[in-house]
């Protein structure tokens, strides 16, 4: 990359920018929760719905309604809590958040202030071998709010726009702030703890945590400090910037990245950074500053009066504790010790679906390894081909750990195999079934074999006489040829070992 | 003063009130009596009553997670004041010189 004259004076890269300044980062995360009915009210929370066809009294706020707390909501909330190593507060009340926009028919949303439901715990992420603990500051309840479209302006920007169109679909949907301590320094383990954040709560089957859906959404806090010197105190804190609503891994590590070379060029100029909310766009990788129109802060947080509070038990928290399944942290250090997966190999299987399948494929008797194999290859890619997710395919773990059974016994090749696959997958019924339907078990040692060696032997004399008179590796095409007389039913290694023998090899 | 015309001004602003300088001249005083009455509650209020937001004393006041049908459409958007593709239309939100 060659910058311009003009900013290749003034534009630190980003390597540069890091090496003098401190990021200091912090995440605000929210999560819609996967409950069936909203926060507050029995509307549907299901997703792409005609707009405001999921909507009531009382997510529309209309006079004389009154909201109603979902448990479910209550106890995903709390196990998050818990999942992040937080304390449930024994009580605590929602509060109104006042403002004046339209995504909310009420002039105010339903959230929690002083007093959020789990505070000061932890979540560890794994960037390149090394631990970084970010501590997590609150996790609090609130009502997502509508969406709006905004018409007349470029590509549905607000700015510009003559007026916008609100669909209340989403308003008053259970949704969940997580909140971090200003304990990130990198835009990996920003990126790396939104995704640890995401398998978490993907493992607590409490959300579908979809961030292209808007199900996950991650804001950014960054400012940066001048490093010190070893032992010397650290700098105060530099003045932060917000940058709102990334919806992609990707985009969370471009935007702080963005943020951090942009607040670097600024510095170094003798600028100040101002405190500002700012947009991140996807396609020039910057962020522009956002509205700064409502003095911002002012949102005259109150008790809401329409709730009552919160007083969670002992007893309540701890059953809810007791329902808390083994987490992505606690499963990596697990498959790692019993089957000697690599985190990237767990990455790579995540990534593709598979994870739970292989997990299931080996737990019905298959070796680690062809299991990992099959799926992560073969078995993802019919998936993709068909475009369904792994599990979503007409092959199963008990079918698949079959299969690798009968090419351990030799009964199948690779090749055999993807026959067998593609049976299963046309529904000719199990692995044996459509061996035998398929008449597809390995030939190894009976008279057909034999004779069909000799046949090729005798066919291709040349070759033949070759490998007599030492070629070994001469022998591949007669090999070729066998496995072709034989329809691909015998294994290549014992046609080869057999063809040897006969030349006397 | 428990509270100023500044301070009033500043409310009405946050709640989209256009209020007249008479009006804030007529109002501040009412609301500083208002609020000094108010006040005389926390006077006799001791250290050992809690501060509450109900009157009723329950917690925990749960619905389980079950949908309800919602609104028909076209009732969901008959108070609104524009609709466009089943949608609420709304004035422009930033302003131009923004």
């Amino acid at each position: 990359m060659t910058p311009s004259a003009t900013t290749a004076a003034t534009t630190p890269t980003f390597d540069d920018a890091v090496a003098r300044y401190e990021p200091v980062i912090g995440l605000e995360t929210h999560v819609e929760l996967g409950t069936a009915s909203k926060m507050f009210c029995g509307c549907s929370t299901v997703f792409g719905a005609d707009p405001n066809t999921q909507v009531c009294p009382t997510c529309l706020g209309l006079p004389g309604s009154l909201p109603v707390v979902n448990e479910a909501a209550v106890r995903f909330a709390v196990m998050i809590g818990l999942a992040l190593n937080c304390s449930v507060s024994p009580w605590c009340r929602f509060a109104r958040k006042n403002y004046f926009y339209p995504d909310m028919p009420k002039n105010f949303q339903i959230s929690q202030y002083d007093e959020p439901l789990c505070e000061n715990g932890w979540l560890d992420v794994e960037v390149d071998g090394k631990i970084h603990r970010v501590g997590i500051t609150r996790v609090h309840m609130e009502e997502d709010t509508g969406k709006s479209l905004h018409v007349g302006g470029a590509t549905g920007r607000i700015h510009g726009a003559t007026h916008s169109l609100v669909d209340y679909n989403r308003a008053g949907i259970p949704l969940i702030e997580i909140v971090t301590e200003p304990d990130v320094r990198s835009p990996e383990v920003a990126r790396a703890y939104v995704d640890e954040l995401r398998e978490l709560c993907r493992a607590l089957t409490v959300s579908d945590v979809r961030m292209e859906q808007g199900s996950l959404r991650c804001d950014a806090n960054v400012s940066l400090r001048p490093r010190t010197a070893p032992g010397e105190p650290a700098a105060p804190y530099g003045t932060r910037s917000e940058t709102k609503n990334l919806n992609s891994l990707r985009s969370v590590e471009r935007a702080v990245r963005h943020e951090i070379v942009r607040q670097a060029t600024r510095l170094d100029a003798g600028l100040r950074v101002v405190q500002e909310t700012r947009h991140f766009d996807e396609a020039s990788g910057t962020t522009s500053t956002g509205r700064s129109k409502e003095e911002a802060t002012d949102y005259r947080y109150f008790p809401e009066p329409d709730l009552t509070p919160l007083a969670l038990t002992h007893e309540y928290v701890d059953a809810v504790r007791a329902t808390i399944p083994e987490l992505p942290a606690q499963r990596r250090a697990r498959l790692a010790g019993d089957y000697g997966f690599t985190p990237t190999d767990i990455v790579n299987m995540r990534n593709a679906g598979v994870l739970d399948l292989v997990e299931e494929t080996i737990a019905a008797g298959a070796a680690v390894e062809a299991a990992r194999k099959w799926w992560l290859n073969e078995l993802a890619r019919r998936a993709a081909d068909a475009g369904v997710t792994p599990t979503g395919l007409a092959i199963g773990p008990f079918d698949v750990a079959r299969i690798t059974e009968m090419i351990a016994d030799g009964d199948l090749t690779d090749a055999l195999a993807r026959t067998v696959i593609d049976g299963v997958l046309a529904g000719e019924g199990t692995p044996d079934e459509v061996v035998a339907g398929r008449g597809l078990k390995l030939v190894s040692d009976d008279g057909a074999l034999t004779e069909a060696v000799d046949a090729v032997i005798a066919a291709q004399p040349a070759i033949a006489d070759k490998v007599r008179g030492g070629k070994v590796n001469a022998v591949g095409p007669l090999v070729g040829a066998v496995m072709k007389a034989m329809k691909g039913q015998a294994d290549p290694g014992t046609v080869r070992k057999l063809l040897l023998e006969r030349l006397g090899q | 003063m428990a509270i100023t015309r500044d301070e009033i001004a500043h409310l009405a602003r946050l709640s989209r009130l256009a209020l007249s300088d008479e009006e804030l001249d007529t109002l501040a005083p009412q609301l500083d009596v208002i609020i000094g009455a108010v006040a005389r509650v926390a006077e006799v209020a001791a250290g050992d009553i809690p501060p509450t937001t109900h009157a009723v004393p329950l917690t925990n006041v749960f619905r389980a997670d079950i949908t309800r049908p919602s609104l028909p459409r076209t009732d969901a958007l008959a108070g609104a004041p524009a609709v466009e593709d089943g949608r609420f239309r709304v004035p422009r939100i930033l302003d131009m010189d923004e």
